[in-house]
């Protein structure tokens, strides 16, 4: 089971101060945040990306590979890489240089995006989302499986031989989830290529999410990649803790009640109950936790939203602090009753042993004359 | 066979005009068919709901139900009353939630309600465009009532051809039927396009 985090990069005033971070304090925040993941004993850190005010997560790339420079361990993902509009071609480039400047510990997850305006910013037509979707994950999975790529589509210019460098580290391309909350498409896609779901869950009452990931799990059996109980789900969640409860409802409460994205609606009692959102005691986060598997099944990864809302620094590296401290209960928890038909999520080292041990792939350039590579 | 309707009304002082209406409306419907199952839908219940819903995005239960009503009925009958020359801000709210093909060939039947005749064209220069924009198939007699009419005999009898063209459509058509259907999204998830078709569309010209 890997358990981690993930951020949109929100630049949100602090409500309590009225104090809103810079950029580059953000930026830098987000660092300190996923170095210190690591510390206490994560597993993933993962970012998304957004292409305006007010996140400071757009391509995150550099990000990632800025903290796979400075951590040994952590799984560096993405929540979400957006496939709509972000060309496969400098997905399949980024990634991979990713995969081989951190020996593998990366992995992606594709999302549509939720703001508007960034299709037309990008040339797209938001109409044509699921298509978009579809086509370009397609051609990314292309450039990664194939050296010499020749393609047409609807949405990018033609490719006529082709080669995406460098190619995936030990010849095994990064592992992908797909990220959706209401769209059965995604689901299926993600079934058809036998890749993982995520689901984000934090916003949404457990219906959404059951019946997302039902349908993947059903359509995974379908397309032959195995039984249904050994898909590959991940889910979102939400905490605050404190030790005693009480302090943690109102030290929490004006981050919840003026959050970009569900402030000034349903009170925080109303929005714990109908979504995953926990705050309270480590406890009491460690036993809801462990109650999303009765409605999802065994799953192999979780990730938590901890630093959004204008929480400042301080107050985002203890609520890690105090995740690490529950850690070793919620994994317990997770292998407790876990059925032995539920796989461990992919990584670097799983998807080699599988493709039959690593494998140099480079490809070498052919001098035209002599037709000697070089 | 029992035929569903759903009353949706959108009065706001208790009791209201609006929902006087409605209910005349309510029993004129069910006068014309053989066996009605009703279902009231009162929006003033639901508004804190509704504005939460427009913030998250997703229902809570009383909410969730009066959508499942919605969209499992055979017949709608919607009333609203006239605010600023319009349907209100609190009608709209409802339906501007409902997932997209919710209403497609459904017959609905509109109503409205105000202080004066002067905003009789409501029906059919606010609430029309509205359903039809929803693709719902409106039957053709709409029923306006000025506060005046609740003390005319006319109201009455444009209560009982509305009523009536309703039972007609409700009883009959089947929202299924429609020329061109598009897909819900509770029907995708029981019943899923083969990605192999979504490669193929998303390809398409």
């Amino acid at each position: 089971m890997q358990i981690g985090i993930f951020s949109v990069g929100d630049v949100t005033p602090d409500p309590t101060t009225g104090r809103t971070p810079t950029e580059h304090e953000r930026i830098k925040a987000t660092v300190a945040i996923a170095k210190h993941a690591e510390e206490v004993g994560l597993d993933v850190f993962a970012t998304g990306e957004h292409h305006n005010p007010p996140f400071i997560a757009s391509n995150p790339t550099a990000t990632l590979a800025y903290i796979g420079a400075q951590t040994e361990r952590i799984i560096l993902s993405t929540a979400t890489t957006l496939i709509t509009t972000t060309d496969p071609v400098l997905i399949a480039e980024d990634y991979a240089k990713i995969q081989h400047l951190t020996d593998g510990r990366v992995d992606l997850m594709m999302g549509r995006g939720n703001t508007g305006p960034v299709y037309p910013w990008f040339g797209k037509d938001i109409r044509e989302g699921i298509n978009l979707a579809v086509e370009n994950y397609a051609l990314l999975r292309r450039l990664w499986s194939e050296d010499v790529v020749n393609w047409e589509g609807k949405f990018r210019t033609p490719l006529q031989g082709y080669t995406s460098t460098p190619r995936p580290l030990d010849g095994v391309a990064p592992f992908v989830w797909h990220g959706s909350i209401r769209s059965p498409e995604i689901a299926e896609q993600a079934a058809y290529y036998g890749d993982g779901f995520f689901h984000n869950h934090i916003f949404w009452p457990a219906g959404h999410t059951k019946q997302m990931v039902d349908l993947y799990r059903r359509r995974f059996e379908h397309y032959g990649h195995g039984t249904a109980e050994q898909a590959i789900v991940g889910l979102g969640g939400q905490f605050f803790m404190r030790k005693d409860s009480q302090a943690a409802v109102n030290e929490f409460r004006p981050y919840f009640d003026n959050a970009p994205v569900y402030g000034h609606g349903p009170s925080l009692e109303d929005f714990t109950e109908a979504t995953p959102l926990t705050v309270g005691s480590p406890q009491q986060v460690l036993e809801r936790t462990l109650s999303f598997r009765e409605y999802v099944g065994d799953y192999q990864r979780q990730l938590f939203l901890v630093d959004h809302a204008g929480l400042p620094l301080k107050t985002v590296l203890e609520q890690l602090d105090l995740l690490g401290e529950i850690l070793p209960d919620m994994r317990a928890g997770f292998a407790e009753g876990r059925s032995p038909n539920a796989p461990e999520a992919p990584t670097h080292a799983s998807l080699v042993a599988k493709a039959g041990g690593a494998k140099d792939t480079t490809v070498h350039a052919v001098d035209d004359v002599t037709g000697v590579s070089v | 066979m029992t035929t569903r309707i759903v009353v949706v009304s959108a009065g706001l002082s208790n009791p209201s005009s609006t929902r006087l209406l409605a209910d005349r409306l309510a029993a004129a419907t069910t006068e014309a068919l053989e066996e009605v199952e009703l279902t009231q839908v009162e929006l003033r219940d639901l508004a804190h709901e509704l504005t939460d819903h427009l913030l998250t995005g997703f229902p809570k239960q009383a909410l969730a139900e009066a959508i499942a009503a919605v969209r499992d009925a055979d017949g709608l009958v919607v009333v609203t009353p006239v605010f600023s020359a319009s349907y209100s801000g609190l009608f709209k709210t409802f339906f501007d939630v409902l997932e997209s093909g919710t209403l497609e060939g459904k017959p609905v039947l509109i109503a409205a309600t105000a202080g004066t005749a002067r905003h009789s064209l409501v029906l059919d220069h606010a609430l029309r465009p509205l359903f039809a924009y929803l693709r719902a198939i409106v039957v053709p007699t709409g029923v306006f009532a000025a506060t005046d009419d609740f003390g005319d005999t006319g109201l009455q009898r444009r209560v009982e051809q509305a009523a009536g063209e309703l039972a007609a459509l409700a009883g009959k058509v089947q929202s299924s039927g429609s020329a061109r259907h598009h897909r819900t999204v509770d029907e995708e998830f029981a019943d899923p396009t083969p990605f192999e078709q979504l490669l193929k569309n998303a390809s398409a010209p």
